[in-house]
């Protein structure tokens, strides 16, 4: 009887009922859809960030930053050019650490020694100066003599140089040193294989090369090919692409190679972190910045709240506007959705009057009018589900792009690590937007539904459970 | 049996207080057939509404079998309603959306009826009022009378000791309300029912063995012996 009477009620009622079902519809399809926008957008965030890191890195830890000015022009580059009679290319090539600040590779092991972390690995990022071109000489001429004649006594004209000059092209690019036993960690793990091969573990000290697609297209390098840094002949053993964004670095070789031609010997820049629980990053921040003097620790956590541009401003749009929109109109729909049923409540008193006439109890009539609200509630979850996973999709499917600017700091590639004194770069990134709905959300919904049906369910149901059976039935004489 | 003794009934309406009964002494045998007639505003369904358990006096009491209904719970007085009373109203009040046989069958829920059993008790109920035919109509497929018998069904498809009927033919034509009182007064003599019946009809109230007049509140019995 119950479901019978339910059902043709809803029926009968199917105005009312749908109209109950779109309210909490609209504002379950917001839910889902402000969710899983806001969803998309830390996953872009992490792209951001793993773009930065790479995979599975917690944090990164690098020279705690100097004191303004203490860096002075000790590392600035000079250009040696031998003078030459003849016209002559000439190429210098200059290394230099990125942000001119580096570590002990002892830091290494010192911050692997720490409670909670799992691993850590060291890198190098430097950034190489190729000035290339050639000086041609000028010609001297004599001028003509004036005022020749007699004797021969005229003044011997003044020469002068003609032509000549210099031509120089410049070429900046970045080189990151790597830890080849070590390649489940570090920056290079944002970025895939897309020919040839990565590094093995017996390549640590060998002059081989992995290039990021782009640099390599670039300038015309393949996979076999060879790179000269600073006169020395790396063989191309692999082009990586980056997962998303830019690459962290558009040469990478190994750490000791790179240690050799930065003439940095067991220094490293960046040492990357990947902490035994997920959950316990801050306490291990804090134990290697007690234990581990003079680094910097940062985690992605810091790194996220560096984020700016179109991103950090849809993320901010997500999270307070979405998020409060999605609140007043639930509000609102529940509210709609349980004046609606008491107002159906009000319109059925003599039906619900005769039914306790008849001996059905209270709690018999409450049930049923509780009954009708949550399928009214649950109509308005698939309603809504349908809504928001419409939205989701479409937003999927139209995949605006946000552009993330972070601070990637000295660190080169290899995270953050700003701070005055350093070669701070701002490095801009274009994500597009997806908005993936998970399982979470969808439960979400329908705990929605249910609340928004009982929710409403109570107010009629409080409503029938005080009529009289007496004032009902006078109420309709 | 109904003893009720000196039962009074207030409402508040507006600021007003409405007095519909003044203290009504009133003896109902069990199988007798009583019709209350009176003006309208008279206090008639006020009575019967105390009767019927589903309203308390505001003075006096209404015993109903040597209990007295204004002491009982909301949970008794539901349940003994539910067991002993059928209810006969003047706009039927039957489920819209329900079909005639689940009109029947609603009598029967709250007596905990398994459902089988409740669908052959409605249908045999149904059959007893002429309705076999329209077991699965809307009220709104049937006529007046017909949604009246369907109402009678209900009524008595628990076989309740009192049946209570407050102006069954009120929203009847002349013959489908003789129709309806033969076949009411058939169904009291059959059952041995009480059959409590209240009616602005005068028609009706001639042919009552037992008639209470209703006026302000007060009520006066007149008994009458009627020619078999």
């Amino acid at each position: 009887m119950f479901f019978t009477y339910l059902r043709r009620e809803l029926r009968r009622r199917r105005k009312a009922a749908l109209v109950i079902a779109l309210g909490l519809a609209l504002g379950i399809g917001l839910v889902i859809t402000v969710n899983s926008a806001s969803a998309g957008m830390q996953v872009a965030q992490g792209k951001v960030l793993q773009s930065l890191y790479g995979l599975g890195t917690d944090m990164t830890v690098t020279k705690a930053a100097a004191a303004q000015g203490s860096t002075g022009a000790t590392g600035r580059p000079k250009f040696n050019f031998g003078a030459t009679t003849d016209s002559k290319e000439q190429s210098s090539d200059q290394v230099m650490v990125q942000g001119f600040e580096s570590l002990p590779s002892t830091v290494v092991s010192q911050v692997a020694g720490q409670k909670g972390v799992d691993d850590a690995v060291g890198g190098l990022s430097l950034r190489v100066l190729k000035v290339s071109g050639q000086f041609d000489w000028g010609q001297v001429k004599q001028g003509q003599t004036t005022g020749g004649g007699r004797g021969g006594g005229g003044a011997q004209p003044p020469s002068e140089v003609q032509g000549g000059g210099a031509q120089f092209d410049v070429n900046n690019y970045s080189v990151y040193g790597v830890d080849v036993a070590k390649p489940a960690l570090g920056p290079l793990t944002s970025s895939k294989i897309t020919s040839g091969t990565s590094f093995t573990s017996a390549q640590s000290n060998t002059a081989v090369a992995v290039l990021d697609s782009s640099y390599a297209k670039e300038n015309k390098l393949a996979v076999g090919g060879t790179l000269t840094i600073k006169a020395v002949k790396y063989k191309v053993i692999g082009i990586a692409t980056a997962d998303s964004g830019d690459s962290a670095a558009n040469v990478y070789i190994p750490l000791t190679q790179a240690q050799t031609l930065a003439g940095a010997k067991d220094k490293v820049t960046t040492v990357y972190v990947k902490a035994t629980d997920s959950q316990q990053i801050d306490g291990v921040k804090s134990a290697i910045q007690n234990n581990v003097p003079g680094t910097t620790v940062t985690t992605s956590a810091d790194l996220a709240s560096t984020v700016s541009g179109s991103l950090a401003t849809a993320s901010d749009l997500a999270t307070n506007l979405g998020k409060w929109l999605s609140i007043a109109v639930l509000i609102a729909a529940f509210l709609v959705a349980g004046l609606l049923t008491s107002s159906a409540v009000s319109r059925r008193v003599r039906e619900f009057g005769t039914l306790k006439a008849l001996g059905w109890k209270s709690r018999r009539v409450t049930g049923q009018v509780m009954g009708e609200a949550l399928v009214n509630g649950l109509i308005g979850g698939v309603l809504g589900i349908a809504l928001g996973l419409g939205g989701a999709y479409l937003i999927t499917a139209i995949s605006p792009t946000l552009t993330a600017s972070v601070a990637s700091g000295g660190g080169g590639g290899g995270g953050f690590g700003g701070g005055p004194g350093r070669q701070a770069a701002t490095k801009a990134l274009d994500i597009a937007l997806t908005a993936p709905v998970s399982l979470g959300t969808i439960g979400l919904s329908v705990g929605l539904a249910v609340a928004g049906g009982l929710i409403a369910g109570t107010f009629g149901g409080w409503r029938a459970s005080r009529l009289r059976p007496a004032d009902a039935l006078r109420r309709v004489e | 049996m109904y003893q009720l003794t000196g039962v009074t009934k207030h409402y508040r309406r507006g600021k007003d207080t409405v007095e519909a009964l003044r203290g009504v002494d009133l003896t109902i045998e069990d199988g007798d057939q009583l019709v209350i007639q009176g003006p309208t505003g008279g206090g008639k369904s006020t009575l019967l509404q105390m009767l019927g358990a589903l309203d308390r006096p505001t003075e006096g009491s209404v015993e109903f079998d040597g209990v007295d209904l204004a002491r009982l719970g909301e949970a008794k007085l539901t349940r003994m309603r539910a067991e002993n009373i059928g209810f006969i109203f003047q706009s039927f009040n039957l489920m819209p959306t329900l079909t005639a046989q689940e009109n029947v069958e609603t009598a029967l829920v709250p007596m905990g009826v398994k459902p089988a059993e409740r669908r052959r008790l409605a249908v045999e109920a149904l059959e007893s009022v002429g309705l076999d035919e329209r077991l699965s109509h809307l009220p709104s497929e049937l006529s007046g009378g017909q949604q009246q018998r369907v109402a009678i069904a209900r009524a008595l498809v628990k076989k309740p000791k009192v049946l209570l009927a407050d102006e069954p033919t009120g929203n009847l034509d002349e013959a489908t309300r003789d129709d309806i009182m033969g076949l009411l007064e058939g169904l009291w003599r059959e059952r041995g029912l009480t059959f409590i019946l209240v009616t602005h009809d005068s028609a009706i109230a001639k042919r009552a063995p037992r008639l209470a007049t209703i006026r302000k509140g007060r009520v006066t019995v007149t008994e009458r012996v009627l020619a078999t």
